[in-house]
């Protein structure tokens, strides 16, 4: 058909899509002027910022390695036991709610919903203000920061595990179910083969997680090396700071190279 | 940790007894056992604290809201500690992750790139957070500072991760166009990758929010400084209050992210 060219333009996006795009990007836009021009920043203290930060390199060094054998690696290893204490023993809360939470394995929406909403209430809190409620219940101490990170890792590990039982592929628990086994086979013969994998990628993962939020509980005093830095900020002892800090980087820095190695061997 | 057991077994016992398996479960009892003991746990400890948990719920409820004025002004900090965090940590992670991708980039590139995001990654926002406040003072801008610090690490990791994802096709096709790096950029990697980059500055916004309620522990301003302070005043009813603000501002923030990728699907 010779000169009846429709004109056709082609575009990548609906209108109601371009404009629910725009609308967003207004909205971030306000968001930003809105914080920056409201927010209460004290110009005196920035004047002095570049000496400050010069102080503080120059008061870091040289560190103090007698801190090290003194406090650091007693509190280290608190550290790494809290973390993987906590870890073991949120799995252990975790698993069982994760199958709660499956709407695969659990067909009641209450329980499902129930579970679910635990998850967001473990996640939601920071797991220093678990870190706080649980020194106000068990004291100061690691007992208090086991708790915290077991708590905040629930939420965390539940989401991702029930996550990999609904992915869970059907046909093999058919077969289960057509040949009459009980729920408990189901479950360890049917599903926990699928999501085994997807269970100790998730573990390690917030075993990475929990090391480095393990190393800070000890600021409000929930054990771990965390204490030792927060002695060591109070005296203002930057030398000793430095240590922690180098020590936390290296700790955090070994633990993902171990995630990793093991994952590329197991996984 | 257990290896699958292929047909080894007769068929009399389809599952094999896994002494592996089983030796695997003693040692995690063991480890239990024995840190806990290393941390000084008993269950005389556990039993007074369940009672002191009694006193402290006790002394939570009601929750007071009669200084919903000192409230409202550290959760506005907050925000706005996390807004401006996410914004300029995501701007800054953009640079980042692209020098970071190793796909894009010679590698005397990347690497520093990638010493860069490692080190922004291996500290809890609090440490470094610790780290302003001493350069910049207390308040608001330490929190900012430290929080962007973060986000580099955090998206811009993920970013680099994704820009290596991408398919070449389209980088070559537009590259054949005799188009410059910029073009590349922008009409090759650009769209492939948005849809993910706007889930990640997403899931960073979420996440400064957590974090900006904690920096005012260690002085980095917001509703962490507030809480810290009721807390210290044993205001137990206080905090209660402000943990249910806190709770259901990040339960409103990730019901809006959760649209805004929906949006950028």
């Amino acid at each position: 058909m010779p000169g009846t060219a429709i004109h056709r333009e082609w575009e990548r996006f609906t209108l109601p899509q371009k404009l629910g795009r725009y609308a967003l990007y207004l909205m971030a836009a306000i968001a930003v002027v809105w914080s920056f021009r409201t927010i209460e920043i004290i110009a005196e203290f920035l004047y002095d910022s570049p000496a400050q930060i010069a102080d503080l390199f120059t008061r870091m060094w040289p560190m103090d390695w007698s801190y090290f054998g003194s406090a650091v690696w007693s509190s280290l290893v608190e550290t790494m036991h809290i973390a993987t204490l906590g870890t073991i023993l949120s799995l252990g809360i975790a698993m069982p709610l994760g199958l709660i939470a499956a709407r695969n394995l659990t067909p009641i929406p209450a329980l499902n919903w129930f579970a679910h909403f635990l998850f967001v209430t473990s996640r939601s809190v920071n797991s220093l203000v678990w870190a706080l409620l649980f020194v106000a219940v068990f004291g100061p101490g690691p007992l208090a920061g086991t708790l915290a990170i077991a708590f905040r890792s629930i939420g965390f590990v539940g989401k991702l595990f029930a996550e990999a039982l609904e992915e869970a592929n059907k046909g093999s628990i058919e077969a289960l179910v057509a040949a009459g086994a009980p729920v408990r086979s189901q479950i360890l013969m049917g599903y926990w083969p699928q999501v085994r994998p997807a269970f100790w990628s998730i573990a390690l993962f917030r075993w990475d997680i929990n090391i480095r939020e393990s190393a800070v509980l000890g600021i409000v005093g929930a054990g771990g090396i965390g204490v030792a830095l927060d002695t060591a900020l109070n005296l203002l002892y930057w030398d000793q700071v430095a240590v922690v800090l180098l020590t936390i980087f290296v700790v955090v820095i070994l633990a993902e190279l171990v995630v990793t190695a093991i994952r590329q061997r197991v996984l | 940790m257990t290896a699958p057991t292929a047909d080894t077994a007769g068929h009399r016992q389809p599952f094999r007894t896994n002494w592996g398996g089983r030796l695997a479960y003693v040692a995690l009892v063991a480890y239990v056992i024995y840190a806990g003991s290393h941390l000084g746990f008993s269950w005389d400890r556990f039993v007074s604290g369940i009672g002191n948990g009694g006193h402290f719920v006790a002394r939570m409820f009601p929750p007071a809201w009669d200084r919903w004025g000192l409230l409202a002004d550290g959760m506005i900090e907050s925000l706005q500690i996390a807004i401006l965090a996410s914004f300029f940590g995501v701007l800054l992670s953009l640079p980042v992750g692209l020098l970071a991708a190793r796909n894009l980039m010679p590698v005397w590139v990347t690497w520093p790139a990638r010493g860069i995001i490692a080190l922004c990654r291996s500290f809890h926002p609090i440490i470094i957070a610790i780290l302003f406040v001493k350069a910049v003072g207390f308040g608001a801008l330490a929190g900012v500072l430290a929080l962007i610090v973060g986000s580099i690490g955090f998206v811009g990791k993920l970013f680099a991760e994704s820009i290596e994802e991408i398919s070449l096709k389209q980088v070559e096709a537009v590259r054949a166009t005799g188009a410059s790096f910029s073009g590349v950029l922008i009409m090759a990697v650009q769209p492939q990758v948005l849809p993910r980059f706007i889930g990640f500055a997403t899931y960073q916004l979420d996440s400064n929010l957590r974090n900006s309620t904690m920096v005012g522990i260690v002085g980095g301003g917001g509703i962490g400084a507030t809480l810290f302070t009721a807390y210290q005043r044993f205001d137990f009813d206080f905090v209660l209050s402000i943990l249910i603000v806190t709770v259901a501002m990040i339960m409103a923030a990730e019901v809006l992210s959760g649209w805004i990728r929906k949006t950028f699907q």
